[in-house]
């Protein structure tokens, strides 16, 4: 049973800490949560069991597509519902507007595909037990997300603008760097993460649209717990939330743990607004 | 007017003879009850919560509960729902708490959290909720026990809510709402505190959702967590911003038309939700004003081109009915670090009642600093703010109001989408006498508070200049026009201090020398004003102290003869 709590939580950790990394990125690149993390995170799965298992397609193809998928639906969150609102941030309208996506492409999906879930695609033909890929593909893909953040934030170019922008927008323009761009790029980016993340739980969440919602909420408490931004405190929360869930769900029934995940969220953010590990808010007059 | 129509058509709908629509008007009444409540959250406080139809289970089980007799001792359907009012009530504060202390988006997944928890309890406690298998609903005694009959009691209760909530709205309440929404720091300065504020909203509010919960689990005559998605929230939701925020009838057009449309149009009852999401985008992008922008014809008239602003300094003794009595604010040795930046580093100051007290300096000097210090929004690491010797509390702006200490801002802050006379009243609030019930229930004394507080109104409006234009959307003023009406705001406390943060900045020099005549007049009644200003012709002309900052210290003080004359003041700031 132990074993099977900490494999299991584990990767539901791992996905709640990859949803909690597409909210950071996204936020970074624009000072803006958006809704629709969690549902493109639901849509990984999705859109994973519609080209492999629906349409046919070998593994690596439906891998790449569904990829590319999110890097596209990235893309058009950034145009359609980030770009237009940023010149008002302090009216908060970007909240608005990312539901109102999210719901469109949660609804677009529960009427599609289907309101039941759906089986997803085996991807490997190895594993078995507490070692099935189902439970270390969300590991896997998350240990490759949080190197490859950190190779392309500290190696490269593009990935040091990427923290020129998160850091100070406006000096970011007025050396000349391309915001506009470089958003785009970071909200495809986002998408990549977040598809990544359902496409590889897609056995262990099944593609469900409801996940979507889940993914919302539990993507979101380890950011807000650890500190928006960071995420460090991403994956720390979102694995400890994981464990945590799992292990509550076992021992005394998943109502419970959802109560107590909700109820400690709510605690702790009534107490630390900033988070667990985050700084104290900016000034105001 | 409108209105009126709707209640008409509301009254008239059984003469149509079709039951089918009597149930879809029963459940649009259903739903506005709880979105009348929710309109004052989300329309006029701003506050984003998404989940509110976890309330609308909660009310709908506990009415379903207690009348079923199963676990608690039977009780009548009425006694019921005043029980699920009361219970949603604390509920609704519950759920609306973190808003006291979150952020907007922080705000929206707590409620949207707390929807589906409560919908997996009522799944998970089969011994209460009978889980998957549900509950009976209520059912309301003669004569609402027939369709038609329970329409009128829906609709009946909607209309008492919409005239609570209409009064509400109107009221100095509504108006603090709206003010907490669009100029937060503003509403803290004329004395509204927020907390106090959104506690009773979310009291309200909770209380309409449950009371709607109840209505809707005898519609449905049985009820199950299936029947409470969170397309019914979205629903809610989306009715208060197509309807507009901060108006009443907007949203109720939106309810009407979210309920009835899909009803209408069989073949889009499965796109319903994406259709309002749909909805909800083009309006947060094209008309973040919704419905009722569309029908406010009033303020779409052209304003006069070319307008002067002329103050009536003599008519100030008219607001300032009483000369102020003599007091005296100090600023005892203060000390405020941002980080590694001193902005202000030991500064000593007095304002006397009766003077005007300059402020100037170069830019980073600490004067904003200083007056955020004085009016509580920053607490000084060292020294105080005594006022008549008695230390004010740091970190309690809305406390300024209550000690007659008012506040102009550098970047003019009004609710943009208020009337003038609506933002000026706003600077009266900590002088209404009625409480929020009276308010919801229009009593003597609402109507009196109303009235004191439109005639003084005006009355600033006339000594700033500004009576013309009191029925005008703030934000289609001038900046200048806006820093008058700041004043004017001011002036409706009765200040015994002023504070004001560059007045003059962006007039025309006929209007600062104007402005200035108004100061004095103001100071003459025995107001302590603190003048901080970059013309220094201004200053030189109407202070009878002057202090000059450099970064974060005092560099000088004295009577403006001897300021002008410092040698230090013309190397550092004035200049040759």
């Amino acid at each position: 049973m132990l074993e099977s709590i900490i494999s299991h939580g584990l990767a539901l950790g791992a996905v709640y800490a990859l949803i909690g990394i597409t909210y950071n990125v996204m936020f970074a690149a624009s000072r803006v949560f958006s809704f629709t993390a969690g549902m493109v995170g639901m849509l990984g799965g999705v859109l994973g069991a519609l080209f492999i298992n629906r349409m046919g397609m070998p593994v690596i193809v439906g891998f790449v597509l569904t990829l590319a998928s999110g890097a596209v639906i990235g893309i058009v969150t950034e145009i359609l519902t980030v770009r237009p609102v940023l010149k008002s941030l302090d009216q908060h309208l970007y909240v608005l507007s990312t539901l109102a996506f999210a719901l469109m492409i949660q609804q677009l999906t529960a009427i599609e595909w289907s309101t039941e879930p759906q089986p997803f695609p085996r991807l490997l033909p190895i594993g078995r037990g507490i070692f099935d890929q189902q439970f270390w593909l969300p590991m896997l893909a998350c240990a490759l997300v949080i190197f490859g953040l950190e190779w392309l934030y500290r190696r490269t170019l593009i990935g040091r603008a990427f923290l020129a922008i998160a850091e100070d927008s406006y000096a970011a323009r007025a050396l000349g760097l391309p915001e506009q761009r470089l958003r785009m790029a970071s909200y495809a980016l986002a998408g990549v993460i977040a598809t990544l993340a359902g496409f590889s739980s897609g056995e262990m969440m099944l593609a469900y649209f409801g996940n979507g919602p889940l993914l919302n909420f539990y993507g979101f408490v380890p950011v807000a717990l650890g500190g928006m931004g960071s995420n460090r405190g991403a994956v720390v929360g979102g694995i400890a939330l994981g464990l945590f869930q799992q292990s509550a769900s076992v021992l005394v029934g998943g109502i419970f743990a959802s109560v107590a995940v909700f109820v400690v969220f709510i605690i702790v953010l009534l107490a630390r607004p900033e988070g667990l590990a985050g700084a104290a808010t900016a000034r105001r007059v | 007017m409108p209105i009126l129509v709707l209640l008409v058509a509301g009254c008239a709908l059984p003469l149509l003879g079709d039951s089918y629509m009597g149930v879809i008007g029963t459940r649009a009444c259903i739903y506005w009850v709880l979105v009348a409540g929710l309109n004052l959250v989300v329309g006029f406080a701003g506050q984003i919560a998404i989940g509110w139809v976890a309330l609308l289970t909660l009310g709908a089980y506990v009415t379903a509960v207690f009348t079923a007799g199963t676990v608690v001792p039977e009780q009548s359907p009425y006694v019921a729902l005043v029980l699920a009012a009361v219970l949603c009530a604390v509920f609704g504060l519950i759920v609306g708490l973190p808003a006291l202390r979150l952020r907007t988006f922080y705000f929206a997944m707590t409620t949207l959290g707390f929807a589906t928890i409560v919908t997996q309890i009522a799944l998970a406690w089969k011994s209460v909720t009978g889980g998957g298998i549900g509950v009976p609903g209520p059912v309301f005694p003669w004569p609402f026990d027939s369709p038609w009959g329970f329409y009128f009691f829906c609709l009946g209760l909607a209309i008492v809510f919409t005239w609570m909530t209409t009064n509400v709205a109107a009221s100095r309440f509504g108006r603090s709402l709206v003010a907490i929404r669009d100029a937060e720091v503003a509403a803290e300065s004329v004395g509204i505190s927020k907390p106090a504020l959104l506690v009773t909203i979310f009291l309200f509010s909770g209380a309409l959702a449950g009371i709607a919960g109840g209505l809707f689990a005898s519609l449905q005559s049985y009820i199950t967590p299936d029947a409470f998605t969170f397309d019914l929230s979205v629903l809610f939701f989306i009715a208060i911003l197509i309807g507009g925020r901060g108006s009443i009838l907007g949203p109720l057009l939106g309810t009407i038309i979210l309920t009835a449309l899909p009803e209408f149009a069989a073949p889009l009852v499965a796109w319903s939700t994406f259709l309002y999401a749909a909805l909800l985008l083009v309006i947060v992008l094209v008309v973040p004003g919704g419905i009722a922008e569309l029908l406010d014809f009033k303020n779409r008239r052209p304003l006069e081109q070319h307008r002067q602003i002329r103050p009536r300094p003599d008519l100030v003794s008219s607001v300032i009915a009483d000369a102020r009595p003599s007091s005296v604010l100090v600023v005892d040795n203060v000390s405020l670090a941002f980080g590694g930046v001193r902005a202000i580093d030991g500064l000593s100051l007095e304002v006397r009642s009766g003077e005007v007290h300059g402020l100037i300096g170069p830019n980073g000097s600490g004067k904003t600093t200083t007056l955020n210090a004085i009016s509580g929004y920053y607490a000084p690491q060292q020294g105080q703010i005594l006022l008549d010797g008695k230390a004010l509390p740091p970190r309690a702006p809305h406390g300024r109001a209550a000690y007659r200490i008012a506040r102009t801002f550098q970047t003019p802050r009004l609710v943009g989408e208020e009337s003038v006379l609506e933002n000026v009243m706003l600077g009266g609030t900590t002088d209404g006498r009625s409480s929020f019930v009276e308010a919801m229930l229009a009593l003597p004394r609402h109507h009196g508070d109303e009235k004191v507080l439109t005639e003084a109104a005006m009355t600033a409006l006339a000594v700033v200049g500004l009576e013309q234009l009191a029925p005008v959307r703030a934000d289609r003023l001038q900046h200048s026009e806006l820093r008058f009406v700041e004043i004017a705001r001011a002036l409706m406390l009765r200040p015994s201090f002023l504070l004001l943060d560059e007045p003059a900045a962006g007039l025309s020099a006929e209007e600062i020398k104007r402005l200035g005549d108004l100061i004095v007049a103001i100071s003459r009644r025995g107001t302590g004003v603190l003048l901080v200003e970059h013309h220094a012709d201004l200053i030189f002309d109407i202070c009878d102290r002057v202090t000059v900052l450099n970064l974060g210290k005092e560099l000088a003080s004295g009577t403006p003869a001897e300021i002008r004359a410092h040698q230090e003041v013309i190397n550092a700031y004035l200049g040759a």
